[in-house]
Formats: C-alpha cells, sequence, structure tokens
C-alpha cells in the first residue's frame, strides 16, 4: 500500500526521464525528450498520432530500450531494468489495446496483477493448506474492498472478460494495474472507444485513484479526449513527431500558440470533445 | 417454529416492537444481511440495535424533534433502514424518496415535506441535496454514508452517518435511558411515515400513515400468510414504495425474519438467487422481466433443451389449470408433473430464485394472465394482492389453493371492501390512512366516513373475489359502447419477449391503436441473428423487419378478443417510456394524460389517412442532459 509522503516529499520527483532518443530503422519516434513527474500529480502527454506517446510509456514500462538518454524512478537509473523488475518497483500501465485475458474472468484478470505479491511456493501452493490459503484469503480480500467496489464491477466478477462491453473490459484492465498497488501508473489512452457516460466513469475512477487517501497514485495519462485531459491533469507534455514541443500545466498549455499547431485543423483544444 | 406475533394496540409503535424484538433476539440472531465485497455480512439484532440507536441520539443532537421530517434516499441496505427506525425512535417521520428521482422531484418532496434531515446513500444524492439546498431553508443537514468521492466535500451541514453515531454516542453517555425513554413517549396514533404517491396524473401527493395502520397491516396479512423468524427476505425494491415497506417493516418487524440486502442493484437478481427467499413482493413489471428471460433463454438453447421445456411448460399448464379449477389433479397427471419438476421446474425455479419460495406476490399494477398462468405452470406459489399506499398497503389478497387468474383474491381481516354504485372499489380498516400531508382537499375527496375511495373500477366475482377493472379515469368507451380496460390489452402485449412497453388508445375513437416499445436487448438480439445492421434504439425499432415482428405480437394479442377491441394500426415508437421523461411513475405506471399530450402529433396521425408521422422532440437522460431528435415514425395497419 502507499502511504501519503510527508510534507517535504510532495515535491519529491517520482519519475525523471532525461534526453530520451529512440529509433526504429530511420525513423525518430522520440527525439530529446525530458519528462519530470512528481509524486503525486497527474501528468499527462498529448500530442497527434505519432507523435511518440506509446513509444515514450513503453520506454519507461521497460518494453522498448532507448538508443540514448536516461531514466530515473525514485532517483534510481532504471535503464537496464526488465519489465517485471519495474512492476516490482510500483511502475502500473493499462495498454491502449486491451491486453487482458479474454477467456478468464474478471476476477481471475486482476487476481493475475497481483502476481508478484504471491510467496508461497509450488509445494504448499499445490497442496494449498495453511500460509497459502491465508495468503490468497488476504489478497482476495484487498481486491475485494479496493478495486472491486472502487471500479463497481460487482455485478461482472465472474463473467469472462471476452464477453463483456468494450467500457467494462477497459475497467478491468485498470483494476489489475491497480492490483499491482502501484505507485506510478501509466494510463496509455484509458479513455479511448468510450461512450460519454464511460468517459465520466473513467475520468471520475483515475481521479479516485490519484486523490484518495489509500491510494495516492501518481499518474502519466496519454489521452487524446483534450476536455478530460485539461480538467483533470496537473502538467501536460506535448509532443510532436517525437519532439517535446510544451511543458506545463493545462491553462498554459491551451495558449500555446506551437500546440495550437501541432494540432492542425483544431483550433481549439476543446475541439474534439464539444 | 414461531412464536405468536406480538398484539397489536393503540399504544404499540414501530420503535416500542423494534426494541422488543431487539431485546428478544439480540446478538443470537441475524437481523439483516447486506453482501459486501463479495461476503454476505450479517447484524444481528444487537448491532441493529445499537446502529439506530445511536444514530437516533446523533440526530437529536443535531436539532431533531418530535414531527420533525427525515428524508432518505438511496439503495436499500441497512443504514437506509437504520435511518429509518432512528427518525422514527425520536419521533420524528420518515419520507423515503425514489433512489433515481431528479432534482425537481427531490426539490418538491423536500419542500414540501418540511424536511429537516436528508439521509444520503452516496455522493450522488448528496449533490442531489446539496442542489437544492438553498432553496429548501427547512432542510438543516445533509447525512451520507459511502465516502467514496466525498474527499471534497467540506460544507458545514454535512455530516457522514458514523459522524451523527458518534454524536449519538456521547449523548448516550451523559443520557443513558434517553433512547428508550423516547420510544416509550410514542404512540400508535403518531404519523411514522409519509409516503409520497406517484401520482399518474398530477403532481405526487404525500400520504400520511400511523403506526397504528402500518403494524394493522402487517398482521392481518401475517394472519392469511404466516412467515417464521427463521424465513428470509430480500429487500431490493425501492423503500419509497409501500410494498417494501410493508415487508421490511410491517411484516419483517412483527416476525422477525431475516432482511437481506443485495450488493449493487445489478446483481439483485444474483443475490436473490444465492439467498433463496421464503417469501418475494414485486410489481408485475420484475416478474415480466423473469418470464422474458426465460422466454429469450428458451430460443437460445439446443434443440434438446427447448423440447424438454416445451414437456414440462405444457404438463406445468395444465396441471395449473386444473388447480385453477379446483378439480382434483389425476395420479398419471401428478407424474408427469413431477417429470417435469425434475426436468425443467426445479432448476428454472433455482435460476429465478424461487426455490424456497412459499408465497410470492404481485401487486401495484396489473400483471397479465399470461404472465400469472406462467408462474403456476412453473409450480410458483403466485398470489395478487390490490392495495394501494392509502391503506398502508395491501387490503386483498389470493389464498391458498383459491387463486383466480383474473382476480386480485379476498379482503384480509378487519376489513371491507365494497364497490359503489359508480363501480369504485371501496375499502375500510384499521390500516386506512390518516390524509394528505397540506392537502385537505384530496384528503376529503378519499377518505368518506372512513371509506377510502381507491379511483379504481372493479366488481366483485361470484366467489366473493375482487376483479379490477382499470382506473376509473382510464376505462375506454369503444366504438360500440362498452367500456374496455386498456390496461388488459397492454398487459397481454407485454407477454411477448420483445414488447418492453405498450400504450393502447381508443377511448371514444372509431378504432383501437397502439403504441408499441420494443425491448432493446431481445430485439437486438432477434436482430443480430438475421444480420440486422443498426446503431441505435431509433433505428432498430423502425426497422420494416421488426415492424413485422411486433405486427406478430399484436395479431396474437388480438386473437379473442371482439372485433371492437382489437388493434388496428400501431406505430414503434423511438425510446421506452421512462420514468425520467415524466412518461412512467416511478412504479413504472404509464402517465396516460401525459403522453397523450406529448406524443398528441402521433396519436392524431394514429386516427389519419397516412402511414408516416413526423416527430420533432427531446428526451432527457439520467443526468438531466436533453438530446432533440428527428426522426419519422411509419404507422402500420394491421389487417383482420
Amino acid at each position: 500500500m502507499v502511504n501519503t509522503p510527508p510534507r517535504s516529499q510532495q515535491d519529491e520527483i517520482l519519475l525523471k526521464v532525461e534526453n530520451i532518443h529512440m529509433t526504429f530503422g530511420k525513423v525518430q519516434a522520440l527525439i530529446g525528450v525530458n519528462l519530470e513527474v512528481k509524486r503525486g500529480e497527474i501528468h499527462s502527454i498529448i500530442g497527434p498520432n505519432g507523435a511518440g506517446k506509446t513509444v515514450l510509456m513503453n520506454c519507461i514500462s521497460g518494453l522498448y530500450k532507448p538508443q540514448k538518454g536516461d531514466i530515473y524512478y525514485k532517483g534510481e537509473r532504471i535503464n537496464h531494468l526488465r519489465p517485471y523488475q519495474r512492476a516490482q518497483l510500483g511502475i502500473g500501465r493499462t495498454f491502449q489495446k486491451i491486453e487482458l485475458f479474454k477467456g478468464m474472468t474478471v476476477l481471475d484478470n486482476i487476481r493475475l496483477g497481483r502476481h508478484i505479491f504471491l510467496k508461497s511456493g509450488i509445494i504448499s501452493g499445490s497442496i494449498y493448506v495453511g500460509k497459502t490459503k491465508k495468503e490468497e484469503l488476504e489478497h482476495r480480500k484487498f481486491i475485494e474492498e479496493e478495486i472491486i467496489d472502487l471500479l463497481e464491477i460487482e455485478h461482472i466478477r465472474h463473467k469472462t472478460v471476452g464477453m463483456l462491453p468494450y467500457g467494462l473490459q477497459k475497467r478491468v484492465e485498470l483494476g489489475r494495474a491497480l492490483a499491482l498497488e502501484p505507485e506510478l501508473l501509466i494510463l496509455d489512452e484509458p479513455l479511448a472507444g468510450l461512450n460519454l457516460e464511460e468517459v465520466e466513469d473513467m475520468a471520475r475512477f483515475i481521479l479516485d485513484v490519484n486523490e484518495e487517501e489509500r491510494w495516492k497514485v501518481t499518474c502519466i495519462l496519454v489521452e487524446h479526449d483534450m476536455g478530460v485531459v485539461m480538467d483533470i491533469s496537473n502538467r501536460v507534455l506535448v509532443l510532436n513527431f517525437g519532439n517535446p514541443i510544451a511543458d506545463g500545466p493545462p491553462e498554459e498549455i491551451q495558449k500555446n500558440p506551437e500546440v495550437i499547431k501541432a494540432y492542425l485543423g483544431e483550433e481549439d483544444l476543446y475541439a474534439t470533445r464539444r | 417454529m414461531t412464536a405468536p406475533l406480538p398484539e397489536i394496540t393503540k399504544d404499540l409503535t414501530i420503535p416500542k416492537l423494534f426494541l422488543k424484538q431487539c431485546k428478544k433476539y439480540g446478538p443470537n440472531k441475524v437481523a439483516m444481511r447486506e453482501k459486501e465485497f463479495g461476503i454476505w455480512k450479517p447484524y444481528t439484532w444487537q448491532d441493529y440495535y445499537e446502529n439506530v440507536k445511536y444514530l437516533c441520539l446523533g440526530m437529536l443532537q443535531l436539532g431533531l424533534q418530535k414531527g420533525d421530517k427525515v428524508a432518505m434516499m438511496g439503495d436499500n441496505r441497512p443504514e437506509g433502514l437504520w435511518a429509518e427506525m432512528a427518525a422514527l425512535c425520536a419521533g420524528a417521520i420518515g419520507v423515503w424518496l425514489f433512489h433515481d428521482c431528479m432534482v425537481d422531484e427531490v426539490k418538491y418532496i423536500v419542500d414540501h415535506s418540511d424536511t429537516k434531515i436528508f439521509v444520503g446513500e452516496t455522493q450522488e444524492e448528496v449533490d442531489k441535496a446539496l442542489a437544492i439546498k438553498d432553496e429548501c431553508p427547512k432542510l438543516k443537514w445533509i447525512v451520507w454514508d459511502d465516502p467514496k468521492g466525498m474527499r471534497h466535500y467540506k460544507q458545514p451541514f454535512l455530516k457522514s452517518i458514523k459522524e451523527v453515531q458518534a454524536l449519538g454516542k456521547e449523548l448516550d453517555k451523559k443520557e443513558p435511558k434517553l433512547f428508550e425513554d423516547l420510544i416509550a413517549q410514542g404512540h400508535g396514533d403518531d404519523i411514522c411515515l409519509l409516503f409520497y404517491t406517484s401520482g399518474t396524473t398530477a403532481l405526487p401527493k404525500g400520504a400520511l400513515l400511523s403506526h397504528y395502520n402500518m403494524l394493522t397491516m402487517g398482521r392481518n396479512l401475517m394472519s392469511v400468510d404466516p412467515c417464521y423468524d427463521t424465513d428470509d427476505f430480500v429487500s431490493y425494491l425501492p423503500f419509497a414504495w409501500i410494498g417494501e415497506q410493508m415487508m421490511s417493516i410491517s411484516c419483517g418487524l412483527q416476525v422477525g425474519y431475516t432482511l437481506n440486502f443485495p450488493e449493487e442493484p445489478e446483481t439483485a437478481q444474483e443475490n436473490i438467487r444465492e439467498i433463496g427467499p421464503h417469501v418475494m413482493f414485486a410489481p408485475p413489471r420484475l416478474y415480466e422481466g423473469m418470464t422474458r428471460r426465460v422466454q429469450v433463454k428458451y430460443i437460445d438453447s439446443t434443440w434438446i433443451k427447448r423440447k424438454f421445456y416445451e414437456f414440462s411448460m405444457k404438463v406445468g399448464y395444465h396441471v395449473a389449470d386444473l388447480r385453477f379449477k379446483k378439480k382434483p389433479i389425476p395420479m398419471h397427471w401428478r407424474l408427469l408433473n413431477w417429470l417435469a419438476y425434475i426436468l425443467v421446474q426445479k432448476k428454472l425455479r433455482d435460476h429465478l430464485g424461487m426455490s424456497r419460495l412459499r408465497h410470492a406476490y404481485t401487486g401495484g399494477a396489473a400483471m397479465g394472465p399470461d404472465h400469472f398462468k406462467f408462474f403456476h405452470a412453473l409450480g410458483v406459489n403466485l398470489k395478487q394482492i390490490y392495495g394501494q399506499t392509502e391503506i398502508a398497503g395491501i387490503s386483498i389478497v389470493h389464498r391458498d389453493g383459491d387463486v383466480k387468474f383474473d382476480t386480485v383474491g379476498i379482503p384480509i381481516p378487519e376489513t371491507e371492501v365494497r364497490i359503489t354504485e359508480q363501480g369504485e372499489i371501496i375499502s375500510k380498516s384499521p390500516s386506512v390512512f390518516q390524509g394528505y400531508y397540506k392537502n385537505e382537499e384530496a384528503t376529503r375527496k378519499t377518505l368518506v366516513d372512513g371509506w377510502l375511495y381507491s379511483g379504481d373500477r372493479g366488481f366483485i366475482d361470484e366467489d366473493g373475489h375482487l376483479v379490477v377493472f382499470d382506473r376509473s379515469k382510464d376505462v375506454m368507451t369503444l366504438r360500440d359502447g362498452r367500456p374496455f380496460s386498456p390496461q388488459y390489452l397492454e398487459t397481454r402485449l407485454k407477454f411477448s419477449p420483445y414488447i418492453q412497453e405498450a400504450w393502447v388508445i381508443g377511448d371514444k375513437r372509431p378504432y383501437v391503436t397502439a403504441v408499441m416499445c420494443i425491448d432493446y436487448n431481445v430485439v437486438g438480439k432477434w436482430a443480430d441473428e438475421r444480420k440486422l445492421n443498426y446503431t441505435s434504439y431509433q433505428e432498430l425499432s423502425q426497422k420494416p423487419e421488426v415492424y413485422k415482428l411486433v405486427k406478430e405480437q399484436i395479431v396474437q394479442a388480438n386473437k379473442d378478443l371482439p372485433e371492437v377491441a382489437r388493434i388496428k394500426k400501431f406505430v414503434n415508437l423511438f425510446k421506452v417510456f421512462d420514468a425520467d421523461d415524466d412518461e412512467l411513475t416511478r412504479t413504472s405506471k404509464l402517465r396516460r394524460a401525459f403522453v397523450e399530450q406529448r406524443y398528441k402529433s402521433i396519436v392524431d396521425a394514429l386516427y389519419q389517412d397516412t402511414n408516416v408521422v413526423h416527430m420533432d422532440t427531446t428526451i432527457t437522460y439520467e443526468d438531466g442532459r436533453q438530446q432533440r431528435i428527428k426522426i419519422d415514425l411509419t404507422i402500420e395497419k394491421i389487417e383482420d
């Protein structure tokens, strides 16, 4: 569980990305991107399609290895760490395209997210007594009280994920990421493909996770829905063809002429929403 | 198995009975259960007592006095019932609001009832109360119980139930006898609950009920169909509906059975199955929903399962028919019925949560004979009841072994029912209400010499059973001058799984017509199987194939009706009737006068020589947003 940081830590930089360069063949996906995410904030990353947002996320979660530049998590360089090791440090993520196990139930998918916390071995696991049973009960309790209740998915806990509507699958994916009890949560387009009502629900869940004493999760949000981004973010980083063109509070970003130019044809940053 | 029911005297109040039961059962018996975090969490009578006590004393600390009103809103949950009981213990009056009431309705009721404390469940209810706080100066406190989303709410007049209970604990330390003294002050003739009836025509009226009203009603129903303190009951219908109060308070408190609260409204059906209640009371639409589910599953299942189902239902219908006619069931039919039970009925009943059910009641609106027979064919002891808020619940019920599908039964003890010369149903009993709050004119019209005028038309048949025809003002006059009940035809139409709502028109008109609302899920699935493309309810409802489907359902319902009463033209509406649009009452009754006005262009077109009607209207979403809709609706004729 994440404890509330003491005052002095409020400005702590949780994640720092320094001068990242990432190329695929001749395509330069990221060109010298810097990012500083403070503990407790929602830091959004926006940009037109192909701007390199997801590449940056993949660099942070460890799926890609950048050719140049450094990534620090809580002050420690994590470039060399593999994705699962970064997850153990407390970096969770959801995916733009749903990456759930479609044939498994909602509960099982979320349970999988807690895999890294399971300590009992294969032998006690196979006979399922004592320690294993106790451990499993504790995890189930956590999932029920903290995740299923938060995301309001009581009615589908035993349903197979593949049978659920898209909006609910997105919620389950957030649930699985939360099962990891992350300190930093990377949300890759959590609102894509949702209807208005589902967007409102999801935005509320993100705020809950970010603000509730119980969670206090720092979020990196990659999103196209400008209305939500501008509403809930503390800071916004704008990428365009791999170049960072602005980084600042939402009010500043909305007025930035370069940003408006990058979103050519969208004169108003709210245009995608209204 | 059961102790004799407590004697109901004029001195007894609901809180006094509550105290008695708490002392009797204490920590040894479960009073209520709530499914939370995936587990059924029990509360004993001792827990119930303590929670109510501290909440009641806390409310006193907030300034609640005898006769003040406490409004409650939210899903069914223990905290809701504690709040109600706490208010009653303090001598205050409880007012329940339907959980889906919009801000305007909340404002009307809170303002009209002079509510002092508002108890909501979540942020949603708190938001509604906050929106009206400035316009309702008598509202002093807003209380909530679910902290989710409440972290930014810092208003000084907001308190959580826990905070209120903490205040109560402090007071209890200072004055440990206060709570029981307060309860002892109550009298049976004091008002306990104020119900805002879902008027089908005008603004809601507040019906005042006394402790004595509520308790005598419960006693009289329990003397017909006894329940036991070992029984289970699932409380999932709105507390703002008298039927739920009747089962949870009037009957529940006297008998002492366990109330079970589902986890979420969406999981209610699943939770009912887990509990397997012994008694159930629901309006017809819930039974209609069950029938529809079974019918849809039947359509979806494999050939062999369909055959088993068909066989079992055939046997079930035959046996039920013999029972209706009170004829003996021959041995071979008994055997076949046993087979049907083993093969299908047992499992179906289990899926519907009816495997332990002794009595199932339906009331609050008309139920079609087809639905009614369906449940009897499954071997469910479904009974009609008739009553209204103004008589604290019910006045008429079927007796075991004397069930007729076209009647509502015979009066419960201490109740007299008569028909006036105009054909209106009137009744008299100790449960008849005390009048409408701040509405003497309506009270005078409804209560004459102790007789309650129902506004329903009906008659008493040769067996002494009451037959309810329809609301007096809804009864149509057909072309040939005969009276006709539109509700009757509507319930017949709704037996088709494809039809969710129907509205039959034809009063003093040359022929009968109907406005139909298809069931989006069922027709949607039907369309998927036929590879019909559609993106919305509107589009689906206007497909020629869907029109053909609906037409078949109407032709079926038209069968064996006199020629003048048959539906000649119909139109598929672009949406389903909704309480948020004021088209239905909160208990899902059609508000005819309103829809007639709202869809005047459709009604006009149905009686003109045209086959299309142009609609331009707005619809309201649950959060109050509105959307404009422009659409052409087809009018279809039905040839004989």
